[in-house]
């Protein structure tokens, strides 16, 4: 293929990163006044790019610069889902930076950045790409973190990202050097086939592959490479964990498929092994120590480390239907993550964050309407049927229950009702509590109108799952 | 196999050696008058005899950085000259897409500041 036929498939990436060069520019000559515009044209940017994934979409898997670029069924819907996510949330952070007084262009360019590092992890054909991507959406994120400078805890949770998601890179790297040395290829069907191909030489294989494996953990945040989670979760602005809970979790997914399915489904059996610890550990870990937190952002951080858990029940399948579990799961949780932190900026206020579980009290009396919708996004997270957080749950676990783990799925069940303690609490804090003041609760229409629609569709498409399960079954090739 | 590494130890014996031989040829024929004021410790910019942990401008870090970014670029554009020939208009057509993404950079720190030290 020529050159320029093969810099069609990538028009998506060209799009985003000429966008947001264009954006970074207009914020820096237009200065203070026009940041509203700088988060209009990201928003378009964004929507620009959804369409020009959809309108390259080859409908097949299409390989192109040499094998470093990808774009498949998988990737197109995984991209797209992380383009559309990132439209609300960059919604819910424009409120949140208004009101207290974050407001920077950096957020969104930055923003952009990581997103573009995204859809090049989505669509990596070789290890080196998928590396690429990972730095541009990790660099981009330490920065994010740190956004908020005057304040100590977001400095310390930035610092700490950065060094533990270095040392990560660095092992990921390191794991990526094994498997070059072992197979002589970084493209990720070569390394498949040089993999199935080999029989003497598995030792340094393995070796690599857990090295590759503690990278991606590290990514998902899975146990016992969490220790980042709750502190940058507490730590950043809430507008930065929205973003860091919701879209990136997505493409940590995306790198998953593409290293560990792509390249190295001949070792399954290998890291099947490793990832069963990661999920029970995450499982037990998350469910358990959530249970004892106060801050509401540092709960949501231990309730993401056990849905991470619960998301490697689908990969652990080994199966295409499991991978299309896994890719509902992460969706969901998505969507899940960006209202459940949506609800903690709509409740703060000026100079003051609700970020502590008290501050839900009462919710029920002060506002009947937002108390619901907190209680749709709690109960989805528990697992409780309609919501789509059950079928999400559901799924995994029967699709590790046909790839012949009943016992992870025991323990998967078993550890979600522990888990839907704290979930319930909330509600429990909400409806049966007194609230600690009756301020009726501040925010624009469009907050209360997206926020809504965004917890409505956790009851509406929970009430039909398989629309959003076909499209996942489709992106797999099944 | 192992005959390959042989340049290697070539390399090791010669670096090793040129290293020796001038330092044992400085020490015996080079003149040495010490004084205070050459003996003493320097370090560039600051008075060298405080506690190691002390507070220092940050903007030495962003001038470095910005140093760092815009000489690194030097290091891809000389190969880029060189090979021209080669790589054809696609070559040069990605060199100015990569020093475009570099003047939006440029931009941005200008207007931010980044280059005023006061």
């Amino acid at each position: 293929m020529a050159l320029s036929a093969e810099l069609y498939y990538l028009i998506p990436e060209i799009i985003l990163l000429s966008g947001a060069c264009l954006v970074l520019v207009l914020d820096a000559v237009l200065g203070k006044e026009q940041w509203s515009f700088t988060y209009t044209l990201t928003q378009l940017l964004l929507l620009a790019t959804a369409g020009a994934i959809l309108f390259v979409d080859p409908g097949q898997a299409v390989t192109v610069l040499g094998g470093n670029f990808i774009l498949d069924p998988l990737g197109v819907l995984l991209k797209v889902s992380i383009c559309l996510v990132a439209l609300p949330v960059f919604f819910y952070g424009h409120d949140y930076n208004l009101e207290h007084g974050l407001h920077k262009g950096e957020y969104y360019i930055l923003g952009l950045f990581a997103i573009l590092g995204m859809l090049v992890m989505a669509s990596a054909g070789t290890l080196l790409t998928v590396y690429l991507g990972l730095e541009l959406l990790s660099l981009s994120l330490y920065a994010m973190v740190a956004m908020n400078r005057d304040s100590r805890m977001a400095s310390e949770a930035a610092m700490k990202y950065f060094v533990l998601g270095a040392l990560a890179s660095g092992m990921l790297l390191y794991g990526i050097s094994m498997l070059y040395g072992a197979t002589g290829t970084l493209q990720l069907a070569g390394l498949a086939n040089a993999i199935a191909g080999q029989t003497d030489n598995t030792l340094i294989l393995t070796f690599g592959l857990i090295f590759v494996i503690v990278g991606i953990a590290f990514k998902l945040g899975a146990v016992p490479f969490h220790m980042w989670v709750p502190d940058v979760y507490e730590g950043a602005p809430t507008s930065v964990t929205l973003f860091i809970s919701s879209v990136p979790k997505i493409a940590a997914f995306a790198m998953a498929m593409r290293v560990l399915v792509d390249g190295m489904q001949p070792l399954a059996g290998d890291w099947q092994g490793m990832l069963i610890i990661l999920s029970v550990l995450s499982m037990i870990a998350g469910n358990v120590i959530a249970i004892a937190q106060t801050n509401i952002k540092r709960m949501f951080a231990y309730s993401t480390i056990s849905h991470v858990g619960f998301l490697l029940l689908g990969i652990i399948a080994a199966r295409p239907a499991g991978y299309a579990a896994a890719m509902f799961y992460v969706l969901v949780y998505s969507l899940m993550s960006m209202g459940g932190f949506a609800m903690v900026i709509l409740l703060g206020r000026k100079g003051k964050e609700a970020d502590l579980l008290e501050d839900f009290k009462g919710l029920s009396e002060r506002s009947p309407w937002f108390a619901f919708v907190m209680l749709i996004l709690m109960f989805s997270m528990a697992g409780v049927p309609p919501f789509l957080g059950f079928w999400a749950k559901w799924f995994v676990i029967m699709e590790v229950i046909r790839a012949g783990f009943p016992m992870l799925a025991g323990i998967a069940v078993f550890f979600s009702v522990i888990g839907a303690y704290y979930y319930i609490r909330i509600i429990k804090l909400m409806y049966f509590d007194k609230p600690l003041e009756m301020k009726a609760i501040k925010s624009s229409r469009q907050m209360r109108t997206v926020l809504s629609l965004n917890a409505l569709s956790l009851l509406i498409l929970g009430l039909w799952p398989p629309l959003l399960m076909a499209l996942c079954l489709k992106a797999i090739g099944l | 196999m192992l005959e390959n590494y042989l340049p290697i130890l070539l390399f090791l014996i010669v670096g090793f050696g040129l290293g020796i031989v001038l330092f044992v040829l400085g020490y015996f024929i080079g003149p040495n008058r010490p004084n205070p004021i050459k003996g003493s410790p320097y370090e560039c910019g600051f008075e060298a005899f405080e506690d190691a942990r002390m507070k220092f401008d940050v903007r030495y870090y962003l001038v470095a950085i910005l140093f760092i970014l815009f000489d690194l670029e030097i290091a891809f554009l000389f190969p880029w000259a060189v090979a021209l020939d080669g790589i054809g208009l696609a070559g040069f057509w990605a060199m100015m897409f990569f020093l475009a993404v570099l003047v939006a950079g440029f931009i941005y720190e200008w207007r931010k500041g980044a280059l005023d030290w006061e």
